[in-house]
């Protein structure tokens, strides 16, 4: 069945390339597999979760610290255990990886959205521009992103907002020097020649032009930013710099959790971080086999 | 040369002076220390007596010309919170962190060599799989997370290892370093393992390509042709070649060991800076903040020239690039 599915795949495009590449390893099938429903999860969890771990009114003290799979006082089994006041930590987690995903898509995509403008704005004009670019470029990619988010964080100080505006300031980076380093060559095909022939505007050349032929790029950078967005977030939080604990993350669960390891209740800490390592694991999986399937020196 | 080494040089200088600005305008112009400084019940008058010991009521550009001119003297500041001079503070705790890291980084290029090495031979073979998923695997933890697993694992659990704390210290050759008694070196073996994880990662994957990109070249071909051991071939002839890349980016990853030292040391309690940044974020103590992130951010600084020269003398494009 399988190999019938690839065969109808068309792969002239950049699309069909990518499905194609995931497809054609299992290890990746499955890892993309994961992060959809992982997705899912994060998008319905408000309907999906037994409880709203945030409601306190839902939530019993009495049900404290029950391990996993202990029943609660009114019934109720508690499959990931509870946490210190008694909340589902199920819930609790996907409650966190609602808020972890949500931060690193958005952080990722703007990233994606500042780093490809600039990066195609550097390749297609070149001169002083490029220069002026791509300096700051190896100028942000020199420092490490924990240590610049870090920096931009203890002046910004804590808040969703501030996590995703530390993160696109540190990642936009990577976008840039992909996208222009695409864009200098597709610059100089003969489709472009013949678009300034045709008198299109600049705008109109770099975007609809330019840009459809440097995506392949950016896809595979996307996918491994958003989870280095996600594992960022996650430790600034767990550093108590990141998101506040109105909003608890993966990270956030995590650090939580650990105070209580030492008293033998592991779980808190523990099941957050797996679904913190399983998400950020598959698409790393599923990002490492896109680059390979879209790296068109590495074609077969 | 000359020409680039002073340019580069330059360039430095203007990007730590414009970081300068930046930490210090963000840092100053945003959060009040007043009110965490001050007690609760203290009247107007005492509050304006310290705003006015701490120079807080000057104009923001003469709090500036004033913290660059102490700067350049070594004087950043004295600390809200410890009452010391912010960088001696620094100063204190450096050594830790930087005995940390330079293990990490021994145990990343001990453990990721080899590996990387072999699973760049034999690609595709189930042990370059192996190391290969593990390398992702290695990325993907979160450094975090990963010192708490060790945490639960060895100290936990099987109470092997402790987990907080830097244990005794002692002296070798002068400098004083947790090395010398086996107590140190207990415990210094997690956190390093924490800090080092990434790099293996790294290093196997950059060992791994090196390798693969290396082999078929006619200079190994003509190695073998004289008829030189395979071992030789390798060990001499290939890793010689896959080690200029790797010495650069090892080069440039000490400084991110530094700064991924602040999660370290948080989950393990090492006494480095690491630890007392984020601890001065959270008490707003300023003075400190700025003197460390300017003093990470010199190191930054100096690593990446140094980097940039080296790489210059062995490899001329740059150099030729950088002139044009």
């Amino acid at each position: 069945m399988k190999a019938a599915l690839l065969q109808r795949i068309n792969r002239d495009t950049t699309f069909g390339q990518a499905v194609y590449g995931v497809l054609e390893s299992r290890m990746a099938c499955i890892a993309g597999i994961v992060c959809v429903l992982l997705l899912l999860i994060a998008a319905f969890a408000p309907w999906l979760s037994p409880q709203n771990p945030y409601d306190l009114a839902s939530l019993s003290i009495l049900d404290g610290r029950l391990s996993p799979g202990e029943a609660g006082i009114d019934g109720n089994i508690y499959w990931a255990g509870t946490d210190g006041q008694g909340r589902d930590m199920l819930s609790a987690m996907m409650y966190g990886l609602r808020t972890s995903i949500g931060v690193g898509l958005l952080s990722g995509l703007f990233a994606m959205a500042v780093g490809t403008t600039l990066g195609l704005i550097a390749g297609y004009f070149g001169g002083w521009i490029d220069t002026l670019i791509m300096r700051v470029v190896d100028l942000m990619l020199g420092f490490p992103t924990i240590l610049v988010a870090l920096m931009l964080l203890a002046i910004m100080g804590q808040g969703v907002d501030k996590v995703i505006l530390a993160l696109v300031i540190v990642q936009w980076a990577y976008f840039a020097r992909a996208v222009r380093a695409t864009a200098v060559v597709e610059r100089r095909k003969e489709y472009m020649e013949a678009a300034l022939c045709l008198g299109l505007s600049h705008r109109r050349a770099l975007f609809s032009q330019l840009l459809p032929n440097c995506i392949p790029p950016v896809i595979v950078i996307a996918l491994i930013q958003i989870a280095n967005a996600i594992a960022a977030e996650a430790t600034l939080s767990f550093l108590g710099i990141g998101l506040p604990v109105t909003e608890p993350s993966l990270g956030l669960l995590i650090a939580n959790g650990y105070q209580q390891m030492f008293a033998g209740h592991y779980w808190i800490s523990v099941f957050p971080g797996l679904l913190l390592l399983i998400l950020v694991f598959s698409m790393n999986i599923v990002g490492d086999r896109l680059r390979e399937a879209l790296n068109p020196r590495l074609q077969k | 040369m000359m020409a680039f080494i002073i340019r580069r040089f330059i360039q430095s200088l203007v990007v730590l002076l414009f970081t300068s600005v930046i930490v210090f305008l963000g840092v100053y112009a945003i959060g009040d220390p007043i009110e965490i400084l001050v007690p609760a019940d203290a009247t107007q008058a005492e509050i304006a007596q310290a705003v006015h010991s701490l120079g807080l009521d000057l104009p923001l550009y003469q709090q500036y010309l004033k913290f660059l001119g102490n700067a350049l003297h070594g004087d950043l500041g004295t600390s809200f919170v410890f009452n010391q001079p912010s960088i001696q503070l620094i100063l204190q705790r450096l050594p830790a962190t930087l005995e940390l890291a330079c293990v990490a980084l021994l145990l990343s290029l001990v453990i990721g060599l080899p590996l990387g090495l072999l699973a760049g031979l034999k690609p595709d073979s189930t042990f370059d799989r192996v190391v290969m998923t593990g390398s992702i695997l290695g990325f993907s933890l979160p450094n975090f997370w990963q010192g708490i697993m060790l945490v639960l694992i060895f100290s936990v659990t099987l109470g092997w290892l402790p987990s907080t704390g830097r244990g005794p210290v002692g002296e070798i050759f002068g400098i004083t370093t947790g090395l010398a008694s086996w107590e140190g070196i207990k415990h210094l073996i997690l956190p390093a393992l924490n800090l080092a994880l990434f790099k293996i990662a790294l290093i196997v994957r950059l060992t791994r390509s090196g390798v693969r990109e290396t082999m078929p070249l006619d200079y190994v071909r003509f190695a073998r042709a004289k008829g030189l051991r395979e071992s030789r071939v390798i060990l001499v002839h290939v890793l010689k070649n896959i080690m200029i890349p790797i010495v650069t980016v090892v080069g440039m990853e000490f400084g991110s060991l530094i700064a991924f030292a602040t999660v370290t040391e948080t989950i393990f309690a090492w006494p480095g800076v690491g630890k007392l940044i984020i601890d001065s974020i959270m008490k707003l103590d300023r003075p400190v903040v700025v003197a460390y992130l300017l003093i990470v951010v010199t190191l930054f600084i100096v690593l990446n020239l140094v980097v940039d020269i080296i790489y210059s003398l062995l490899d001329p494009r740059v150099r030729l690039g950088g002139a044009s």
